[in-house]
């Protein structure tokens, strides 16, 4: 289900007022430049209100009372799945899990489906741009099961190499685990063509979307997805929900992960049977504000239109690489801004991330310093840290400027020239 | 104590460090790195028979702080016994750096002192000369 309703451009203006820390400066006056969407992004105002409703109004737990507030606080989550439904475009609304974020929806599936179903001599297909939320876990069930991780190289400039795909995807791959969008490099994989690919090898594809579903269409149909993991933080929702979707026959065939309540169907005093999906992936108290927001969260954006989101975003990595670019001993990872989202890593020579994040930090530049939980990516990189700048789609042209003249700032302190 | 983090004596001691490189035959050496950032600092001691530290150097990358710390640690540590060192605590080395260090960065700034300490932790009363 491809959006293509005409959309109004962004009113950058508007959609700022619309998020109160985007209009509190920081100490001494210096206005908040906020450039770290990539690691949590800011939340509007109808997001922080539905918390509140939700607190104020009708807090209860969901699925368990009998009672009012139990009604309708689980009609507001139910509702907010369908939503989450929705932005995906996912065949069944039980196909939604709700889970504490990315890291704990691709944990589900290592242990859930990758403790199942991977054996000695089966291979996990994985690339370097992985952050560590999709590495690790297959690491561990690697470990566990004797099934082993293997590489899909990355073209120079921090792309997937689809013409060694061949070379690594064979009988033996059950699944290929690859973000969406890179953290670091920004780079935008081809889900879709890897999907059909890893099919016809016999595989599942999970895609690790937590940086690609705020700034892009998502459609797990289209694309033909088995399994895929986000954050509700990262699309100006609230911090410990995320959302699982992963197609019913695959979650039906996998065992439970976490065992508790809501999670059964019946429990003897020897063994249980899990419940039906979505509840079988569902133990404990869920954070039910937290995903009841999300669906507002999801509400807003989509109001606003991914196309405009995307045009405005796509604007400011443009403007970021020529004002970064400008800048002498100054390097950008990753390729090319028509091959990436709104990310943009870089290192400037003689001066350390961290040195760099503290300065910039001193004109109110809030960006992200280290390896940003990619330290084989950063080894490929031959560098120990980044910068990264990441927009969202209420960064301005100004912003973005102010970045780059920060940089300079960065430059001056540390006597370079 | 200073606000300003990058005064002169900092950014002197990064880029113009003080007995950076490799020290040959060390009596101990020791490394570490912090995870969160990446920095590291190696740490490489020659001690004499009474146990005064003859040369100290440090090898490692990573941000100003935690660099230039390393350099001035080396500098401070030289003619010093092993038993000063092991009193050597880690107000001495913030106060080396004469700046304010927020929590986050004493992490850079006491990276070079965490190598010393677990250094001389594991050394045995009377230093072995290799």
């Amino acid at each position: 289900m491809t959006k293509t309703v005409l959309q109004q451009p962004l009113d950058v203006e508007a959609v700022r007022r619309d998020f109160p820390i985007l209009g509190k400066p920081l100490a001494e006056g210096r206005p908040l430049v906020y450039l770290d969407n990539g690691a949590t992004a800011q939340k509007p105002k109808c997001v922080i209100d539905k918390v509140t409703e939700c607190y104020e109004n009708y807090n209860a737990n969901v699925h368990r009372g009998v009672h009012t507030l139990g009604d309708r606080v689980t009609t507001e989550l139910e509702n907010a799945r369908e939503t989450v439904r929705n932005l995906l475009n996912a065949a069944a609304v039980e196909e939604v899990i709700f889970t504490p974020g990315t890291t704990a929806s691709i944990n589900l599936v290592a242990n859930g489906w990758g403790r199942k179903f991977l054996s000695k001599g089966d291979e996990i297909l994985v690339n370097l741009m992985e952050h560590h939320a999709n590495l690790v876990p297959w690491q561990q069930v690697a470990a566990a099961t004797g099934a082993k991780l293997t590489y899909l190289p990355l073209t120079p400039d921090g792309r997937l190499d689809m013409a060694k795909l061949d070379g690594v995807l064979n009988e033996k791959t059950k699944i290929v685990a690859v973000t969406g969008m890179s953290n670091v490099l920004g780079t935008i994989n081809p889900v879709a063509e890897l999907a059909r690919r890893a099919h016809d090898a016999g595989a599942v594809i999970l895609v690790d979307a937590a940086q690609s579903v705020p700034h892009h269409p998502t459609d797990v149909q289209e694309a033909d997805i088995d399994f895929l993991a986000f954050s509700g933080h990262k699309i100006y929702g609230p911090t410990g929900v995320g959302v699982l979707y992963g197609k019913a026959a695959l979650l039906d065939a996998m065992d439970p992960f976490l065992g508790g309540g809501n999670m059964i169907r019946y429990v003897y005093q020897d063994r249980f049977e899990p419940a039906d999906l979505p509840a079988k992936f569902e133990a404990g108290t869920l954070p039910v504000a937290q995903a009841v927001a999300l669906g507002t969260a999801i509400d807003y954006v989509t109001s606003l239109g991914f196309d405009a989101i995307a045009a405005h975003e796509h604007q400011l990595t443009v403007h970021a690489h020529e004002r970064l670019s400008e800048i002498p001993g100054l390097t950008i990872f990753g390729p090319a801004p028509e091959h990436k989202g709104s990310i943009v890593s870089f290192a400037v020579d003689g001066l350390h991330s961290h040195d760099m994040g503290e300065l910039l930090d001193r004109k109110g530049v809030e960006i992200r310093v280290g390896h940003h939980c990619t330290m084989p990516l950063h080894e490929w990189l031959q560098v120990s840290s980044t910068s990264r700048a990441s927009f969202a789609f209420y960064n301005t042209l100004e912003e973005v400027d102010a970045l780059a003249d920060a940089v300079q700032y960065a430059r001056k302190v540390f006597r370079l020239s | 104590m200073s606000d300003e983090l990058y005064q002169e004596h900092i950014l002197d001691h990064f880029e113009s460090p003080y007995h950076k490189g490799v020290l040959e035959n060390p009596t101990c050496a020791h490394r570490d790195k912090n995870p969160i950032c990446g920095d590291e600092v190696e740490l490489a001691l020659k001690v004499d028979e009474e146990g005064i530290v003859r040369e100290a150097w440090f090898q490692g990358h990573g941000c100003a702080i935690s660099q230039a710390a390393a350099s001035m640690l080396v500098e401070e540590i030289e003619g010093k016994s092993i038993d000063e060192l092991r009193e050597f605590d880690a107000q001495q080395m913030l106060d080396l750096l004469k700046v304010q260090l927020t929590a986050t960065r004493q992490k850079c700034g006491l990276l070079g002192f965490k190598v010393l300490k677990t250094m001389v932790y594991s050394l045995d009363g009377t230093p072995a000369v290799k």
